[in-house]
């Protein structure tokens, strides 16, 4: 016979909180009890788990805030031994009560370590979730839904960002641990296990222009890309897919720039030049002034309606001969 | 309406929205600023609309690095100036195009409906005035936020001259505003882009931070001064198209923080454009030239470092391209090391190579409680190899490690090969 208990996978600290006090009220280190995860294979040897049995008049366990905030956070992590590691810095914590503080501690460190992975899953969640527009609803709502995977079980980490952020439409997130659903009114969690959807939607090929528009082909940092963007979420967004083709492209694109010509302005520049000119009442001009003005142009604020800056020759005079070049 | 610029523009309203999403955000991609923070917090609980602002959020990343936050794209990429290095230059040939002010509402909110983006990122190109331009950019943010209840992030470039009105406006909706130095100093300006003008560009970021600055204020009578970009304003520069050293840069940058209490400046390595003009550079800067600038940019933002001071050792003021200005720095000014571990004030701390400003508050912390041992800075997943030569700890002295004279040799990446992707 062991002490312990047997755990949802999806588990979160509200659960874990009452078995943790049970165990300490009983008086119980860290070592006599077993935090088994119900998805975690069991053998033959594992024995029966019973709970402990509080001790009256026992004294309850005391959390500084910032150790409770861990605790909080890691028990959203997948680890199976997240429990265990609670427990035992819960049981720490009574004798050294600024534990969490101590990041060199291994435990802390690990816990910390933890807390990171889950507040970067919960970050990339908000950043990489894509709804798909699925009709309307009765009430004639837009509905959108999304697929996401999330390596930790942080669905209600993410719930006031989207219900706070998508309030006029409704949506549902649909992932490996559990779904969200938001009506406009209130936010549903479940911890069902979802199917990935056949999702689509035509917007998706706007986004997929600017994506690939708003790239530069002179400058490759796929390294920086791969950090922040790592191939796991690729399969679920739209845009991913067209990386290999742009990344396939980029040198023959850069190399015509380098072998592109100076070609003639085109003939809107020379109107536009002329305009500037007759405005300034001068000879034709040249894209390549003389700086024969030498009086000085006043700085004023002028709303030309024809052209901005008729005394463009004059300024560069200015610019150039009047003012030593100094720092911005 | 100007009417070349009319009829220009009725040859290009043929093309599709997706055409033309296309060549206004290739237009736009120039422009390194994406942030989508420093506006606070707000969300859509309370007036049931769409869209909040936290920290900034990238939503995705193009294989150049960059990420992808805000709806990136110019209102027309049609321009009567001609500045050398942009691609929207008068006197270019790149194919031109508009989109209407309802085209990019729609676009703005169908893509924050689909968690593509944070909001938002309007510039254009001058097409009547700078206060006809304007005037459209704004009336974009006013319906998204009026019409539409739009409380993502819009950030608007401000367009040089633009009425003090206008410019009251876009503070109004806007989380932040920017207008764009463009080169780092004033003569590299005059050069590259005629028609701009140092002094004007001063001028409005000056007006900017006396908004933004009032807005933070309360009237005698205790109101709240009206809202202007809470986000505050923030700029870019173009390295490597002028001979600018990046003394000069950061020279220009340390009085744009200080000055005008800049949020951000942005550092653009020139990057070879579609029908480059002749008088730009032919070889774009390194791309690390850029990254060292970023670096050194942190080091005076977070770090309590003077940009004097990073490229004070540097005789041709360029920063050194093989290791990063902080180790570069404490290489330079070795006297100031080794520093005790358990003992030195948090100020010297942010000055070790290898230590972040995540690492030293972590270090602060449990120094109270214990004493700290070289292996303990292991589990802050600090890089010991890197930090050994500059620090005391408990058991730990880095003895000849300190005065060694080749000490640069231990950092210096070895050569490698180049990688290919």
């Amino acid at each position: 016979m062991a002490y312990g208990f047997i755990l949802d996978d999806h588990s979160s600290f509200s659960t874990w909180r009452p078995l943790a006090r049970q165990c300490f009220l009983a008086n119980r280190t860290p070592e006599e009890i077993e935090w088994r995860c119900a998805s975690a294979e069991t053998t033959l040897f594992d024995a029966p788990l019973v709970a402990p049995t509080p001790k009256t008049g026992a004294k309850p366990p005391v959390l500084r805030s910032n150790c409770l905030a861990l605790l909080r956070s890691i028990l959203r992590h997948a680890d199976q031994t997240r429990f265990a590691l609670a427990y035992r810095i819960l049981w720490r914590a009574q004798t050294e009560p600024a534990l969490a503080s101590i990041a060199t501690d291994p435990d802390i460190a690990r816990a910390l370590n933890m807390h990171k992975q889950v507040r970067q899953d919960t970050h990339k969640m908000t950043a990489y979730v894509r709804f798909r527009e699925h009709g309307a609803t009765q009430d004639g709502r837009r509905s959108f839904y999304a697929w996401f995977e999330p390596d930790h079980y942080i669905l209600p980490n993410v719930a006031p960002f989207f219900s706070k952020r998508f309030v006029d439409m409704d949506w549902v997130i649909l992932t490996p641990k559990g779904s969200l659903a938001w009506n406009g009114e209130t936010c549903a969690f479940s911890p069902t296990p979802c199917a990935k959807p056949k999702l689509s939607d035509d917007i998706d090929q706007l986004w997929q222009t600017y994506y690939v528009s708003t790239f530069n082909p002179a400058r490759i940092k796929t390294k920086a890309m791969l950090s922040e963007m790592p191939r796991k979420y690729w399969k679920n967004l739209p845009e991913t897919q067209l990386i290999p083709h742009m990344l396939a492209n980029a040198p023959a694109r850069v190399a015509a720039m380098a072998a592109q010509q100076p070609r003639p302005a085109p003939a809107f520049h020379h109107k536009l030049q002329q305009r500037r000119a007759s405005v300034d009442h001068r000879a034709p001009p040249s894209h390549q002034h003389q700086h024969q003005h030498q009086h000085q142009h006043q700085h004023q604020h002028q709303h030309q309606h024809l052209t901005p800056h008729p005394h463009a020759d004059q300024e560069q005079a200015y610019a150039q001969d009047r003012h030593p070049e100094s720092e911005f | 309406m100007h009417r070349l610029a009319q009829e220009h523009i009725m040859n290009t309203m043929k093309q599709s929205l997706s055409d033309r999403l296309a060549l206004l955000s290739d237009a736009a991609k120039y422009d390194a600023s994406c942030s989508s923070s420093g506006a606070g917090k707000r969300d859509s609980a309370a007036t049931k609309g769409l869209g909040s602002v936290s920290n900034g959020i990238c939503h995705a990343f193009t294989p150049d690095g960059r990420c992808i936050s805000l709806l990136k794209i110019l209102l027309t990429n049609f321009c009567i100036y001609d500045c050398a290095y942009c691609i929207n230059r008068s006197s270019s040939n790149v194919a031109r195009a508009r989109f209407t002010p309802e085209e990019v509402i729609w676009l703005t909110l169908e893509f924050y409906r689909r968690n593509y983006i944070e909001g938002l990122f309007l510039s254009s190109g001058i097409i009547r005035s700078s206060d006809d331009t304007m005037s459209q950019m704004v009336r974009v943010a006013r319906e998204l936020r009026q019409t539409h209840k739009f409380r993502g992030y819009i950030h608007l470039k401000t367009i040089p001259n633009a009425s003090p009105a206008l410019l009251a406006e876009a503070g109004l909706y806007a989380d932040r505003l920017s207008i764009n130095v463009e080169m780092p100093t004033e003569r590299g300006l005059a050069d590259y882009a005629p028609q701009k003008h140092a002094s004007e560009i001063r001028h409005s970021m000056g007006e900017m931070r006396t908004h933004i600055d009032a807005a933070k204020d309360r009237t005698l009578a205790g109101r709240k001064a009206p809202r202007f970009a809470p986000g505050g304003q923030s700029t870019q520069m173009i390295v490597g198209a002028d001979q600018a050293s990046d003394r000069d840069i950061l020279s220009s940058s340390s009085s744009l923080y200080t000055g005008y209490k800049l949020r951000r400046v942005y550092y653009s390595a020139f990057s070879p454009i579609p029908d480059a003009s002749a008088i730009l550079p032919i070889r774009p800067p390194p791309l690390l030239r850029e990254h060292r600038l970023y670096q050194a940019d942190w080091l005076f933002r977070f770090y309590g470092f003077q940009f004097s001071e990073i490229t004070a050792s540097r005789p041709d003021g360029m920063l050194d391209l093989e290791l990063d200005p902080k180790l570069a720095w404490a290489l330079a000014n070795r006297a100031v090391f080794p520093i005790d571990l358990n003992r030195a004030p948090k100020e010297m701390l942010l000055r070790v190579p290898g230590l972040g400003v995540r690492s030293v508050q972590a270090i602060i912390a449990a120094r109270r409680h214990r004493q700290l041992r070289l292996e303990d800075l292991a589990k802050l997943k600090v890089s010991l190899r890197k930090v050994k030569p500059f620090l005391y700890a408990t058991g730990w002295s880095p003895g000849r490690l300190a005065d060694q004279q080749n000490i640069r040799q231990l950092f210096v990446p070895h050569p490698q090969q180049l990688a290919l992707f």
